[in-house]
């Protein structure tokens, strides 16, 4: 102990000083509101709802089922199912959510909500400027504030969306192709009656 | 125009004063003095704060403040606001009196000092016979208003940072006195101004400054030592300790008798540096010869701002010590060594001229230095601890 360590730190605090200076890589600070780094591609802040048409209330993926609501552990998803059922984006006849809130002070960001959803109607923002100076109501986003269209969701997670729209367009040619053959079916079913109805049971 | 710009601030306090009748003039003329150093240091005050922050921050390769004002240097005067804004919390279970007496204490006994400190060539407030002792009888009384804050908060960490302080600046008080007396057997005055004279004359263009001689810079080393412990600096900031602490003897103080805590930490530290600038550095005398021109005040206030970087330096370099380490150093290492520089810089005063004495202090003390450190200081091997448990 002969003081040569304190020596040794104080060139290396030294050497810190004057590089931070010159060198623009020791100096990491990104000063944010003027400057801001690209958020990554999986960041994630508070949930929001996709919506694929060009009308937001109209294309929202949201059915009410309400599985988000009941698996959410902070509790801050609030859903009013509607009575009457409207053709959704591919003109399937469903429920939709009448109120669709989400008080952002309670939610922990936890992304259930995602994962359980059926629909791939909820997913994770990367918003993340939030403040506001009403902390009660400010903070509840209704399902307006939360609708987001579906080509955000892109620009945000490319990755994901690109997945989740490969996975629904598979459900769609199912569907189709179900429907196609109930179709089929159906058509079939009443060949066969009108067949089998004798010749001349008309007039 | 030298010797004009040199006594500015002298003839600027006559021409002042002149204009009142005489038998006020000593008290004005005083009156006057004790102004300007209440407006002055507070206001280096707010550039050590600033000069702190920034050099910190470029230390850790920070930016440091930057949003008030250009370069941020406006940021003590928002700081100084929010802290007047502030509510003035008083525990409800607080000696009233004393707690509210204790940070006026703190700064008027950090005010005092700078009565004797010579500032520039005849800029100096009371120039006293004795300006040594009463520059520590008034550094000695901070740790009154130390202890008055931690005892009258009624708060453990207070009092725990409290008993810390004391502990540590009476120990360290022991060497700062010590490591000064070396100065005083050499220039045989106590008086501030006399001792900068001593050291005001120049060799081949090279001061006599007392830290260039082998007692002078194992004085100065000892000295700055102490006063970094005798200001509560990092590393010896054990007192504040905010990781285990909250914040020591000041932690019940908000709003504006925190601000004065903390400028009387700073005025500690720019008294301390000035009487070590006056001991070893030469006080207002150039560094040089040829510079001898330059105004004696710019000379002073440099080396005192150089000092406070010191400062800065090292806090932004060493961590913070362990109390008995703190207590090991200064009893068994900085002590045991002042009382040996005062050997040293007695056989150095009766040696006589000539380079014999210079290679026989040097060695002295650098054997001393190095034996000391390496069998007083070693580090102990602690095994791996054993419990007993109760049969």
């Amino acid at each position: 102990m002969l003081g040569e360590g304190i020596l040794k730190g104080m060139a290396e605090t030294a050497r810190n000083f004057v590089g931070s200076f010159v060198s623009k890589e020791r100096l990491t600070t990104v000063e944010y509101p003027e400057e801001r780094i690209a958020a990554i591609e999986n960041a994630r802040v508070f949930p929001f709802l996709v919506y694929d048409t060009a009308d937001w209330e109209a294309g929202l993926r949201c059915v009410a089922c309400q599985i988000c609501e009941k698996e959410c552990p902070p509790k801050c998803i609030f859903i009013d199912k509607s009575k009457d059922k409207k053709p959704d984006a591919i003109g399937k006849q469903q429920f939709y959510p009448t109120r669709f809130d989400i008080d952002i002070s309670v939610c922990m960001s936890c992304q259930i909500c995602v994962e359980v959803c059926p629909f791939e109607a909820i997913k994770m923002d990367n918003e993340f400027e939030l403040a506001t100076d009403d902390r009660f109501g400010g903070l509840l986003l209704d399902r307006k504030q939360l609708a987001k269209p579906n080509e955000y969701y892109h620009q945000i997670h490319p990755t994901e969306a690109a997945a989740v729209d490969a996975r629904l367009a598979e459900e769609k040619v199912k569907a189709d192709a179900k429907a196609m053959g109930a179709a089929d079916a159906a058509a079939a079913k009443a060949a066969a009656v009108l067949a089998a109805k004798p010749e001349g049971a008309g007039d | 125009m030298i010797t004009t710009m040199d006594q500015i601030f002298v003839l600027l306090q006559h021409w002042i004063v002149g204009f009142l009748p005489a038998f006020v003039q000593p008290f004005a003329a005083v009156l006057l003095s004790v102004v300007v150093i209440i407006c002055l240091f507070p206001a280096l005050f707010a550039l050590a704060v600033w000069m702190e922050r920034k050099g910190l921050g470029r230390m850790q390769n920070r930016l440091g403040p930057n949003r008030v004002g250009p370069f941020g240097l406006l940021q003590p005067i928002a700081d100084g606001i929010k802290s007047l804004t502030k509510e003035d919390i008083v525990p409800l279970s607080a000696d009233t009196p004393v707690h509210f007496l204790a940070p006026l204490l703190l700064v008027v006994a950090a005010f005092m000092g700078f009565a004797v400190l010579p500032m520039g060539r005849n800029m100096v407030l009371v120039d006293m016979d004795a300006g040594l002792l009463f520059f520590f009888a008034m550094g000695a009384s901070t740790e009154v208003s130390v202890f008055m804050a931690g005892w009258s908060s009624r708060n453990k960490y207070s009092l725990l940072g409290a008993m810390r302080a004391v502990a540590q600046m009476i120990s360290y008080e022991v060497v700062l006195l010590l490591s000064s007396v070396a100065v005083v057997m050499i220039s045989g005055s106590m008086s501030l101004t006399k001792i900068v004279e001593a050291q005001n004359h120049y060799t081949w263009g090279m001061p006599h400054w007392y830290i260039f001689t082998p007692w002078g810079l194992a004085g100065f080393v000892m000295y700055a030592i102490a006063a970094t412990a005798e200001t509560n600096r990092s590393p010896f900031d054990l007192p504040e300790g905010e990781s285990e602490l909250v914040a020591g003897y000041h932690t019940e103080y908000s709003g504006f008798k925190f601000a004065l805590f903390f400028l009387g930490e700073y005025l500690a530290m720019f008294s301390i540096s000035g009487l070590g600038t006056t001991l070893f550095l030469g006080g207002w005398s150039a560094p040089f010869a040829f510079l001898e021109w330059v105004p004696s005040w710019i000379w002073f206030f440099s080396k005192l701002m150089m000092s406070i970087f010191v400062f800065i330096w090292m806090r932004g370099t060493l961590p913070r010590l362990r109390q008995d380490q703190l207590m090991n150093f200064a009893w068994k290492f900085v002590l045991p060594f002042t009382l040996l520089n005062l050997m040293v810089t007695a056989l150095w005063r009766f040696m006589g001229e000539g380079w014999e004495r210079w290679v026989v202090c040097s060695a002295i003390l650098a054997v001393v230095w190095v034996v000391m450190g390496r069998v007083e200081m070693r580090s102990e091997h602690f095994g791996p601890r054993s419990y007993r448990y109760a049969e």
